[in-house]
């Protein structure tokens, strides 16, 4: 079983410049769908929606909508807002198993 | 060799723009806040931004260190995602006593433990922000081999002793913590780092502020706005006649190594130890200030 399930709506970051703001949701069995929002979505969209994706993988989550607002996020903080939306989507936001975080976040 | 310290800036973690630029402003020491200037809703979304901050940049030369919050509300998570990140230090929020460390120092023993970081690698700062921690202060900077230092928060602690903040004066109302604090940090060998000065746009009363600090002994001063910075460093920045003579002081002592003299002079006065350890201090802060003092320009 997957350690983390999309039990609930959950949003993360800000609409600040350098940031992203992620809302995740439910998407029984359609994969993963990103809608994505940037003004650097020319130079760049491709970059996020892979980023994220892979973070989602990471966290074996196989599932979701994912609403994408940017601001012009580096890839570092897009995992860390990505990171942070699935933890709050699936109820868990104390005791991170970190070691797990780690084994892929290198 | 020591670390020069005039300023720490407080940069809330939560700001991703922040912690990238963390290093371009030239503080000497950064410190992420994961505490008060954090919301309460926003904890875990700030960890995990600076923990991937920590993985990610090259702060250079600049010492980053991370306040966390308190072991019950979340502390543990943060000590968990520093030591991982490979954060040098690790800064206790309100420090009242010995304990209060070695309850931080046992999470983080556990930390390094489980993922293989070099035991007693992590370092702490202490924070002393209330009467019964200025009482203690010694005891506290004396607690773990792991602290290297000490600053004096005075927000909470005038509100603790019932009075408020009195720059415009000569602010006695923590002449006694501040005297507290210098003095078990020299006494146990650690740094000593001042208040935040919380008027960003009244630079005169912070230089007044800075002078008074630098003449108690303390290595710096906290900032919360990079326009601040270039004021303490300014403060710091030896005289050129303190520069001159202590050029001459290590001049002395070279020559007379290279005459293999156990007794050095200089103008017909003994140099001793303590001597010795201020000329080098007021070189390095020279150096700090951009003055050629090694002669590299040359």
């Amino acid at each position: 079983m997957a350690k983390f399930e999309i039990k609930d709506q959950a949003i993360a970051g800000t609409l600040e410049s350098s940031d992203l703001q992620i809302t995740i949701d439910q998407n029984n069995g359609k994969g993963i769908e990103i809608d994505l929002q940037s003004s650097v979505e020319f130079q760049f969209g491709k970059r996020i929606r892979e980023v994220i994706t892979e973070t989602l993988s990471n966290l074996e989550i196989t599932d979701a909508k994912v609403s994408v607002v940017d601001q012009g996020a580096l890839d570092c903080t897009i995992i860390a807002r990505t990171i942070a939306v699935v933890h709050r989507a699936s109820g868990v936001t104390e005791n991170i198993d970190w070691e797990a975080l780690e084994s892929w976040n290198v | 060799m020591e670390r020069l310290r005039r300023t720490m800036m407080f940069l809330p973690a939560s700001n991703p723009g922040m912690l990238r630029d963390a290093n371009l402003y030239g503080a000497d020491s950064i410190m992420f806040d994961l505490e008060d200037s954090v919301s309460l809703k926003e904890k875990d979304s700030s960890r995990f931004l600076v923990y991937q901050a920590v993985k990610t940049f090259d702060y250079g030369d600049t010492e980053i260190i991370v306040r966390i919050n308190d072991l019950a509300q979340g502390g543990r998570d943060d000590i968990h995602a520093m030591v991982r990140a490979g954060i040098d230090v690790i800064r206790l929020p309100k420090t009242e006593s010995a304990e209060d460390v070695h309850a931080v120092e046992a999470v983080i023993l556990e930390a390094e433990t489980q993922c293989g970081r070099e035991i007693g690698s992590t370092k702490i700062f202490t924070a002393i922000e209330g009467p019964l921690g200025v009482l203690n202060a010694y005891s506290i900077a004396t607690s773990s081999q792991r602290i290297i230092g000490m600053a004096i928060g005075a927000e909470d602690y005038v509100t603790s002793m019932k009075t408020r903040r009195y720059p415009e004066r000569a602010s006695e109302e923590i002449f006694f913590a501040r005297s507290m604090i210098v003095h078990a940090a020299r006494a146990a060998g650690i740094a000593a780092v001042d208040t935040v000065f919380s008027d960003v746009n009244d630079p005169e009363t912070l230089e007044r502020e800075t002078e008074f600090i630098k003449q108690l002994g303390f290595d710096g001063k906290s900032v919360i706005n990079p326009r601040q910075i270039p004021i303490v460093n300014k403060v710091f920045r030896p005289s050129d006649k303190e520069i001159k003579n202590a050029m001459d002081v290590i001049a002395a002592i070279n020559e007379a190594e290279a005459r293999g003299s156990g007794v050095i002079a200089l103008n017909g006065k003994m140099i001793d130890k303590p001597i010795v350890e201020r000329a080098e201090r007021v070189l390095m802060l020279a150096r700090a200030a951009g003055i050629d003092v090694d002669g590299k320009g040359k």
